[in-house]
């Protein structure tokens, strides 16, 4: 238990500071995000600082409740960064590739969200290249089925593969913006829910979140 | 800082407030919805009046770090909306960092590093740093809005600040803060009048291509207002002749017209409406300092070229 007070005080005195003064981001329909667990979060995925932006989102009294589903090769890389990824940030490590069963790779994720979890989940799979939503992977409909009344909350992430893209670890501030769609449900029709998904992380229209043209003012 | 309620700082300050209090009971007369983007307006310059008041009477240091946070802000309004280059990433961070140099310069009222800083070492060396990138799509283009937005977010920002540390030579009963909050007041309410002028009696349009809502009505109507009230805290806050507060006022409307134009055509030319939405009703950041990066260099040389 001795971690949570970590995952608080590292959101508290590090995380939040740093959304707000270096990078800022414009949250749209907070009021939309859940209360309680268990729900599952999904965002398009190009930086690393998604998953900070997206726990930060959430009231700090869940933080101990939230679960970045992450690759466990990546973040099992190193004993530092596996011991921040699982400690710290609280990571179900997902194994992904190798010609592994859903089951296998997503069932951390399945447990959790019985558990009354809210998971953090990139349906993209991987990080890509900032702006453009990748192919949405299989795995996102192999876990929604497993529990079909839960609620989905799409929140579309943009600007944050500027601030902090794939690749480098120098973080460089731009205003960010978070927009949180109405939340959706396993409908049992897969391509209707693929579409549905990817209109609400943004899939298709490129930039946009910003507004018209009419300059006054 | 040692002030009392009769000094002439503090005096103005409460005119502001004073106003801000008759301006949210006049807006929330005439706007009824709760969200209106008046409402909106009035709310956020509640903020930005309690900001400038703790800045310009807390100390010299707390004013320096807000006004560079200003800056930093608008600066980064100002990359985010421009496109770009991946490669300059590493050029970007370094021009963020000149924000603190600048803003240091003036701390230690290092006049000649401030005012070459920008325009000629960042000038320079910048596109050095790209240019040992390799990347030549797009440089000119890269070179040229970076410098832009450091000359108008950082540098012309920036003398606004600089009017704090003037030194005071043969007017020791004129304050640097004073002087920051004349251009404050008269460059903030040149825009609103202008907005309300415009808004009374706008019929002709000024640049119907840039920013279609400016009337040559607002635009006289503004200068006037500004004038007047230039005139009018004057003796309060500056050591002007009466024909110089007239001259400085005029300076402050025409130079704060065009500098809101200016920006205007950056966001037509982008295409965007709102710059950011940092400050609801305001659009973003820049839609606030936009007057200011014309206003707060012309103003400080006319007054540091007569009387400093």
């Amino acid at each position: 238990m001795g971690y949570v007070a970590l995952r608080w005080l590292f959101f508290l005195l590090i995380v939040k500071p740093f959304l707000l003064l270096a990078v800022g981001v414009n949250v749209r329909c907070r009021d939309r995000l859940p209360g309680a667990g268990p729900a599952l979060i999904v965002a398009n995925h190009n930086s690393h600082l998604d998953t900070l932006v997206l726990m930060a989102l959430l009231p700090l009294r869940l933080l101990p409740r939230v679960r970045p589903a992450a690759s466990a090769e990546y973040f099992f890389g190193n004993r530092w960064r596996a011991w921040f990824a699982t400690r710290v940030i609280g990571i179900i490590p997902v194994a992904a590739g190798g010609g592994r069963s859903h089951a296998e790779v997503l069932g951390p994720v399945r447990e959790a969200l019985a558990a009354g979890d809210i998971v953090i989940f990139f349906p993209e799979g991987t990080r890509g290249e900032p702006e453009k939503l990748g192919k949405l992977r299989s795995g996102i409909i192999w876990l929604v089925q497993q529990a079909p009344n839960l609620p989905i909350y799409p929140v579309r992430l943009h600007g944050l593969g500027k601030v902090l893209p794939k690749g480098d670890w120098l973080p460089v501030p731009f205003f960010c913006d978070a927009w949180v769609g109405e939340p959706l449900y396993w409908n049992g029709d897969r391509r209707q829910f693929l579409a549905a998904l990817a209109a609400s992380l943004g899939g298709g229209e490129g930039d946009g979140i910003l507004g018209g043209v009419s300059p006054e003012g | 800082m040692s002030m009392t309620l009769t000094d002439p700082l503090i005096v103005i300050l409460g005119g502001v407030w004073a106003l801000l209090v008759l301006a949210t009971a006049v807006v929330w007369r005439l706007a009824p919805a709760p969200d209106s983007e008046l409402r909106q307006r009035i709310r956020s310059w509640w903020l930005i009046v309690a900001l400038c008041s703790l800045a310009l009477t807390f100390s010299r240091t707390a004013a320096l770090l807000f006004f560079g946070l200003v800056s930093f802000l608008a600066l980064k309004e100002y990359l985010t909306l421009i496109p770009t280059r991946q490669t300059d990433r590493r050029v970007l961070f370094w021009a963020y960092l000149s924000i603190p140099a600048q803003y240091y310069w003036i701390g230690v009222e290092w006049y000649g590093m401030f005012i070459i800083f920008i325009p000629v070492y960042l000038f320079l060396l910048l596109p050095v740093a790209m240019v040992l990138t390799g990347e030549t799509q797009g440089y000119l283009r890269a070179a040229g809005t970076l410098h832009w937005g450091l000359m108008s977010m950082v540098f012309s920002l920036s003398h606004l600040a600089y009017l704090l540390v003037l030194p005071q030579g043969e007017y020791p009963q004129i304050s640097g803060p004073g002087l920051a909050l004349f251009l404050l007041v008269l460059t903030e309410l040149n825009d609103v009048a202008q907005y309300c002028w415009g808004k009374l009696l706008g019929r002709h349009k000024i640049s119907p291509a840039v920013s279609p809502n400016k009337t040559v009505e607002g635009f006289v109507g503004g200068v006037l207002t500004t004038v007047l009230l230039a005139a009018l805290l004057a003796p309060w806050l500056t050591p002007f002749t009466r024909l110089d507060a007239l001259l400085a006022g005029a300076l402050i409307a025409v130079a704060g017209f065009f500098g809101d134009l200016s920006l205007s055509a950056l966001k037509r030319d982008l295409g965007i409406k709102d710059s950011g939405s940092l400050l609801p009703g305001h659009g973003g950041i820049l839609d606030r300092v936009d007057s200011l990066t014309y206003t707060a260099p012309l103003f400080f040389h006319f007054t540091r070229y007569f009387y400093f």
